[in-house]
């Protein structure tokens, strides 16, 4: 029993140096020589500033944007707080919580029934995707709000959605914050064609 | 085989027994002797818990009495039934025990006393060792060995069998039991019991059950049992708190009625009868079990160790053929063999003047006025025969006849020799009869193989049991009838300590072993043996270190006592999955009856479409006490056995109880649900 | 529901039925002491732990011994855990600054992670530092689920002895389930999952500036948030243990829902093999090292058709989505999965979520990918029906094994006398000790889930008031997490607040108790069982390989789970699943 004891003492100090310390620094050492952009969060660097992370979702709720789904997460993409709503079927604030959202997305979008994924809230409070349903659900309203043309923002939209891994699993989604970011980028070269076009147009009256 | 009963013909429900049964099922309402039995205990004390409340509803003049008053007679009703079902399989049992005790009656001895001279005690005060004497149209006074005389002996009492048997001095036929009765001549009995210990004291407490302990697998089966009970006792309870948090509190009388619908007591009702009723259907087969763990053991025994004689093989061998030597004719052999065998007692010479006298014609001659001699066996010359008129005719096994002709100048043909070694071959013996210095031929003795015996073997390898047959004869032999028989292995050549290893070497590889015995060299195997059948007609060392008498003494009995004591554990088997798999009705029939007042959408789960939840409990709580009478007939008949392989007996078992357990319940409450609302009993 | 969600489901198994084979094996001949592909590396390191701490791995135990060094063990690696998350704040890599655990939430923490359990009452961004989540808590990943497969090998060496006292050496159970197991499968997910997306590092948490600042008004305050913080971590080493070993504890908060735990669908792939990889291999084990493959496979049947029973109905819930949602689409399309879709993740839709909620619950991980309290009634029954029936559906990494092994013995008594003979399984007769012992175990569940939950709902202070969601909803909720902590499952139906001084102590003793009151008695069965003679079988044996033999056992299992926990689930989940189909909400 005594010399058990001095056993399962010592077999933990020594299981704990390996499993819990040289283990997960050989992994830690190992993923940021070989896939360190994954093994740090594939983050997303706009002009040397972190603007987030390919992974994490974030809030977009404002015009011009594609809107993410609901998040439960602190105010809403909460990064260090991950959380669901954990809102059960039978629960009145949930029904009420997506009528509300519903009835405030038919608003803006009309009478059509909205996209489930697009008045719940996710698991993680940080999902980074909506279906490709609730994409093109919106391309009418971002449309207007962008002066883009709807089958520019389709075609953005089809660039941004990954089919499904291999063909078969998962399902099919789209990035939201990498929709935002091309649809930013679309719209900063429309408006620099425009004014080059605009000022191709100047030079050209300039010429004799 | 002849199936006798000796405790008179009762039928299920004889009369006598059911009214004994009834006013025993009320006595057994004591908690003490309820305590035994943990699952029938709970329903009582929620009877009881139940009638009290019920008081206390006649003091409030509750709406609800009438509805409260149905569920506590039912579950009195419930705890009545199981009892009814023990009385009734204990029943039989007295009935039988009444019978035998009228033998035990007090009789007179005569005892010799250490000065020579005889003295008159009563029965009931002889000790072991005393030598007591018993003459003609007495009864024997006690449990003993004849050491003195042969007698002729009743033993109807006890076996039932009214034919008188024959009790000898020495030998294996020397035992004789207290309270039979001599018919003839005179014995000098050494008794070997004390008073109270005799074999007729122990036969009466076990088939009163008197002495009757739980079995190892009723213990286990118990056990699970008194799991299962705590288990829904906890679901029971626990679901109050539940159910006053979804604001539908339930009455003590409702949740009392769920707890016993659910725990097991079909099966717990009926256990103790499924293993009384097993006792008593070895007893219906004349056969004494001393421990219910030997009937357990039975069912469980993986080799059956069989005598070749009297099991397997009529009980000797018989002459089948005389092949005469070259230049002898038939008729001359048969002659000479008839001859030889004339003051032949053993079976197997009357069975030469009988193959002599059908083959051939040759009477049996009147040998007085001839100067006939005979030569009877001894052991030393190893052969019989006769000394007439000049011939002396010899019969005995080959290799005796060899040197006995050898010694006078003759010699074996080599036609002999062949036939002797031929017969030996195909299992047969061999004896060979010369005249003078001339050998002439040989008979052939030939087991004869019981009939039908090769289909049991076949239906006990299909049961997963193995045959071994034990012979004293020579391996040659022992395999051609080995084959004859059917049988998977064979002992050949067996002396008891053969046996005895035979036993210990499957016994090391975890089987279970049966035989049967009765001489007092058997005695160490029958012990050894998981199950040890001794022959009543056996010696009383070979009785006592069984753990089963054959009245009888039938030793193809062991066959069915394996088949009882499988049915016995079947039929447990069988209703305990019944028991448990009725639950699932229950439920379905309570639940929504608990909470479909409160909870209407619940109604969805009232599958049978209950009339109303009043009539679905009390339908329910009326199927679950009904179910006990109704199965007491099968608890102590035993489930249908038919010898098949594990994976068919299981298949169809499952099909019958665990399938048709869940199903019938469905129908039952249905019915009793349209029954109790048509006569508006709710 | 879809053809490619079947589909998905179906391929999801087939890996798993094709890994058991050569899983099972290679695990047989690593507890047999067998030469394997890795002994040249791995020799070297088991004799150097032996020599350090004293093991004589040559020393067999009886099963008491065995069971004392099991409770040493997890004696003292408890409070190890507990002493590091006591004093967190002055050890290492803490780059978050994050304060010690408090004392009950430490505790019910310590008891969490020893049983394999991993519940979490906590928030790990915010509660645990890297220190405690690599050596306390990925420490105990290993320990418990290597515990978890000694003990099962043991169980299986008490059928297949013969007139034996001892069932191996604990030590050296654990070491080779270690370093012969774990410790490799572990090596090879984590660089998988960090191929897709798991994060791995030491550096603190990242903000990141938003190119869309929003506005939010929480508790009438109305704050600019400009920027998000991105939680970081050693996070990919964790995630294989936590998988492999069916532990479950998350390295944050929303466990693997969380994008930087399970980022795509091939990682959630992945985690699913994982979870149910060594339990499934561990009947080809049990079959190998008792000479009867087929029982092995047999017993697996039975495993699969309790999975695709649980599967069919989650995913066929949640693909129905919620009747109550009106003006929104829950139609299956090309475009969208449907179905219920709150409280899970895009990448996923309902099949995976379904799906990975069986496959956690049928086992005792309990990681989720989508949060169970917000599936439908029916769906969230599945995983508290698949821990009721004792996680027995291929199970914690060897819990699952001897659970589903106890049923196997009683399933063996129950009907095995209906054959006519002692109850044989496998040759050894189940007595009475076997079936009290067997009974005992079984017991263990029922008394801690139905006891204390009826306990929790009669305490509105304590009990109900942490309920997040009313009516049947709530009774669920509190029935879940005794069920989960009883059964060491750890998922949660995670609205009830269980961070309270009532719940702390009183689901941490479930967990105690789920785990250790239950392997005594086990390993009793198993004690007994190695000492008993094998019967040679015959016709006459009781058949443990055939599909009827399956087909009972699923009987046996459902009817004693459902049995036992039936009157508690009417009036949860089906009361609760009728009412939402009559339109009531609370």
């Amino acid at each position: 029993m005594r010399k058990q004891l001095i056993t399962a003492i010592l077999y933990t100090v020594a299981t704990t140096l390996l499993l819990g310390i040289a283990y997960p620094l050989a992994i830690t050492a190992l993923a940021q020589w070989w896939m360190p952009r994954q093994a740090n969060g594939e983050l997303i660097t706009r002009g040397g500033t972190i603007i987030g992370s390919q992974l994490i979702g974030q809030s977009f709720t404002g015009s011009g944007y594609f809107y993410g789904r609901p998040s439960a997460a602190g105010n809403g993409y909460d990064a260090a707080n991950s959380s669901g709503s954990n809102l059960g079927p039978t629960n009145a604030a949930l029904i009420t919580r997506v009528e509300q959202s519903a009835a405030q997305l038919r608003n803006d979008h009309g009478d059509a029934d909205v996209p489930v994924d697009l008045v719940t809230t996710s698991g993680s409070g940080l999902d980074p995707d909506i279906s490709p349903a609730a994409a093109q659900y919106q391309i009418p309203r971002v449309a207007r709000e962008t002066g883009l043309s709807q089958a520019q923002l389709a075609q953005l939209v089809q660039a941004n959605t990954q089919p499904r891994q291999f063909g078969f699993l998962g399902e099919p989604r789209v990035n939201v914050l990498a929709l935002n970011l091309s649809l930013r980028q679309r719209l900063a070269e429309t408006r620099a064609a425009s004014s080059s076009r605009a000022a191709g147009a100047d030079s050209g009256k300039a010429q004799p | 085989m002849t199936r006798k009963q000796s405790g008179g013909n009762t039928s299920l429900w004889d009369g006598a027994i059911v009214r004994r049964a009834a006013v025993d099922a009320l006595r057994k309402l004591n908690p003490v002797t309820m305590m035994r039995n943990p699952v029938m205990f709970v329903v009582e004390v929620g009877s009881v818990l139940t009638a009290v409340l019920l008081l206390r509803d006649i003091h409030q003049q509750s709406a609800a009495f009438r509805f409260d008053l149905q569920i506590t007679l039912w579950l009195w009703f419930t705890v009545l039934f199981a009892n009814f079902a023990e009385a009734m399989a204990e029943g039989r049992g007295k009935a039988q025990a009444d019978t035998l005790r009228r033998a035990k009656s007090e009789t007179m001895a005569n005892r010799a006393l250490a000065a020579g001279g005889t003295e008159q005690v009563p029965s009931s005060k002889l000790r072991a060792g005393d030598i007591v004497f018993v003459g003609p149209g007495e009864m024997i006074p006690g449990d003993g060995e004849v050491i003195e005389g042969v007698a002729a002996v009743d033993e109807s009492a006890i076996t039932g069998e009214s034919a008188p048997v024959i009790r000898e001095s020495g030998g294996d036929r020397s035992a004789v039991t207290g309270g039979t009765r001599v018919l003839s001549d005179r014995i000098t009995v050494r008794i070997t019991s004390n008073p109270g210990e005799t074999f007729l004291d122990r036969m009466i407490a076990l088939v009163e059950g008197a002495e009757r302990q739980k079995t190892p697998n009723e213990i286990a089966l118990n056990i699970l049992l008194a799991g299962l009970t705590i288990i829904f006792l906890l679901a029971v309870v626990t679901l109050q708190p539940l159910a006053i948090y979804s604001h539908s509190p339930q009455t003590v009388f409702v949740l009392v009625s769920l707890l016993v619908c659910l725990i097991p007591t079909t099966i717990g009702g009926l256990l103790s009868a499924i293993g009384i009723a097993g006792m008593d259907r070895l007893v219906q087969h004349n056969v004494l079990a001393m421990s219910g763990r030997a009937v357990e053991a039975a069912g469980d025994v993986n080799t059956l160790l069989l005598d070749k004689t009297g099991t397997i093989t009529l009980g000797n061998r018989q002459a089948a053929d005389f092949l005469p030597a070259p230049g002898v004719t038939k008729q001359d052999l048969a002659e000479a063999a008839q001859l030889s065998s004339l003051a032949d007692e053993t079976p197997e010479g009357r069975s030469i003047v009988v193959l002599a006298k059908e083959k051939f014609g040759l009477r049996g001659r009147d040998l007085a006025n001839t100067h006939a001699e005979f030569v009877p066996f001894s052991a030393t010359s190893r052969m019989s025969g006769i000394n007439i008129e000049n011939r002396a005719i010899r019969k005995g096994a080959a290799d005796s006849i060899a040197r006995y002709l050898e010694e006078i100048g003759g010699a074996m043909p080599e036609q002999v020799r062949a036939d002797v070694e031929t017969i030996a071959r195909t299992g047969g013996t061999p004896l060979v009869v010369s005249e003078n210095e001339r050998a002439l031929g040989v008979i052939h003795l030939k087991d004869i193989v019981k009939g039908g015996i090769r289909e049991r073997f076949e239906q006990l390898r299909a049961m997963g049991i193995r045959t071994i047959m034990i012979t004293g004869d020579n391996p040659l032999t022992a395999a051609a009838i080995a084959r004859e028989a059917g049988v998977d292995d064979f002992l050949a050549e067996a002396k008891p300590k053969d046996k005895m290893d035979l036993i210990r070497r499957e016994q090391a590889q975890g089987k279970l072993v049966a035989m049967t015995g009765d001489g007092t060299n058997d005695a160490p195997a029958l012990a050894q043996a998981d199950v040890g059948v001794a022959m009543n007609t056996g010696t009383q060392a070979a009785k006592e270190a069984g753990n089963m008498v054959d009245l009888d003494s039938n030793p193809t009995k062991l066959i069915e006592i394996v088949e009882i004591g499988k049915q016995l554990l079947m039929t447990r088997g069988s209703l305990t999955t019944f028991s448990i798999a009725n639950d699932v009705a229950k439920y379905f029939a309570i639940l929504p009856a608990m909470f479909a007042g409160t909870f209407p959408v619940l109604n969805a789960l009232n599958i049978m479409h209950l009339r109303n939840p009043e009539s679905a409990v009390l339908s329910a709580i009326i199927f679950n006490a009904l179910i006990i009478i109704a199965l007491i007939p099968l608890a102590l008949r035993g489930v249908k056995y038919t010898p098949m392989s594990a994976d068919m007996l299981l298949r169809r078992n499952l099909l019958l109880y665990g399938f048709g357990g869940i199903v019938l319940p469905f129908i039952g409450i249905k019915l009793i649900d349209m029954a109790i609302t048509a006569i508006h009993l709710v | 529901m879809t053809a490619n969600g079947w589909l998905q489901i179906f391929i999801f198994f087939a890996i798993v039925t094709l890994l058991a084979y050569p899983l099972g094996v290679y695990m047989a001949n690593v507890f047999s002491g067998k030469r394997t592909w890795a002994d040249p590396i791995l020799r070297p390191v088991e004799r150097l732990l032996y020599r350090v701490t004293g093991v004589s791995p040559d020393v067999e135990m009886r099963w008491t011994e065995y069971a004392v060094a099991m409770l040493l063990f997890s004696v003292v690696s408890m409070l190890v855990l507990y002493l590091i998350e006591r004093m967190q704040q002055w050890l290492p890599f803490n780059p978050q600054h994050l304060g010690n655990v408090p004392a009950i939430l430490a505790f019910n923490t310590a008891a969490s992670f020893t049983t394999n359990t991993n519940w979490q009452s906590y928030v790990p961004e915010t509660t645990m530092s890297y220190l405690t989540q690599m050596a306390g808590l990925a420490y105990h990943n290993f320990t418990s689920a290597a515990v978890g497969m000694a003990l099962a090998v043991a169980f299986i060496r008490g059928i297949a002895r013969r007139e034996c006292e001892t069932l191996g050496n604990f030590w050296v159970d654990v070491t080779r389930g270690i370093l012969w197991v774990l410790l490799p499968g572990a090596t090879l997910a984590a660089l998988l999952l960090v191929s897709q997306g798991v994060v791995q590092n030491l550096h603190p948490y990242t903000t990141a500036t938003l190119i869309a600042p929003q506005t939010v008004t929480a508790q009438g305050a109305t704050q600019r948030i400009t920027t998000q913080t991105i939680a970081q971590g050693p996070v990919a080493s964790q995630e294989a243990i936590k998988e492999l070993g069916t532990n479950g504890g998350g390295f944050f908060n929303t466990n693997s829902a969380h994008p930087f735990e399970n980022p795509t669908p091939f990682s959630n792939l992945l985690e699913m093999v994982l979870i149910f990889a060594i339990p499934a291999g561990l009947t080809v084990t049990l079959g190998r090292m008792t000479g009867s493959p087929r029982h092995g496979w047999a017993v697996f049947a039975a495993m699969a058709i309790l999975f695709a029973a649980g599967v069919s109905v989650a995913y066929h819930a949640e693909a129905h989505g919620n009747p109550l949602f009106r003006g929104v689409d829950q139609h299956a399309t090309a475009l969208q999965s449907g179905g219920n879709m709150e409280g899970k993740e895009v990448r996923f839709g309902v099949v995976n979520s379904a799906l990975f909620a069986t496959v956690t619950t049928d086992t005792s991980c309990g990681a989720v990918n989508s949060m169970h309290d917000s599936f439908t009634p029916l769906g969230g029954m599945v995983p508290l029906v698949n821990m009721m029936l004792g996680e027995v559906v291929f199970g914690g990494v060897g819990s699952g094994l001897y659970g589903m092994l106890i049923f196997v013995i009683l399933s063996v008594f129950i009907a095995g006398l209906m054959v006519g003979r002692t109850p044989e399984y496998l040759g050894k007769k189940i007595e009475a000790y076997d079936v009290q012992m067997s009974m005992l175990f079984v017991l263990v569940f029922p008394v801690i889930i139905l006891i204390f939950s009826a306990i929790a709902v009669l305490l509105p202070g304590v009990g109900t008031s942490s309920i997040a969601n009313p009516g049947p909803h709530g009774l669920t909720e509190i029935l879940y997490a005794f069920t989960s902590t009883a059964a060491n499952n750890g998922s949660a139906f995670a609205g009830l607040n269980a961070n309270t001084n009532f719940y702390n102590m009183t689901l941490g003793f479930s967990m105690l108790a789920g785990r250790f009151l239950m392997i005594i008695p086990m390993l009793a069965v198993a004690g007994n069982l190695a000492r008993k003679k094998i019967v040679p079988a015959s016709a006459g044996t009781f058949p443990v390989t055939t599909p009827l033999f399956t087909m009972l056992l699923v009987g046996i299992i459902v009817i004693v789970g459902a049995l036992t926990f039936f009157p508690a689930l009417t009036l949860g989940p089906v009361l609760e699943h009728l009412l939402l189909q009559a339109g009531k909400t609370f």
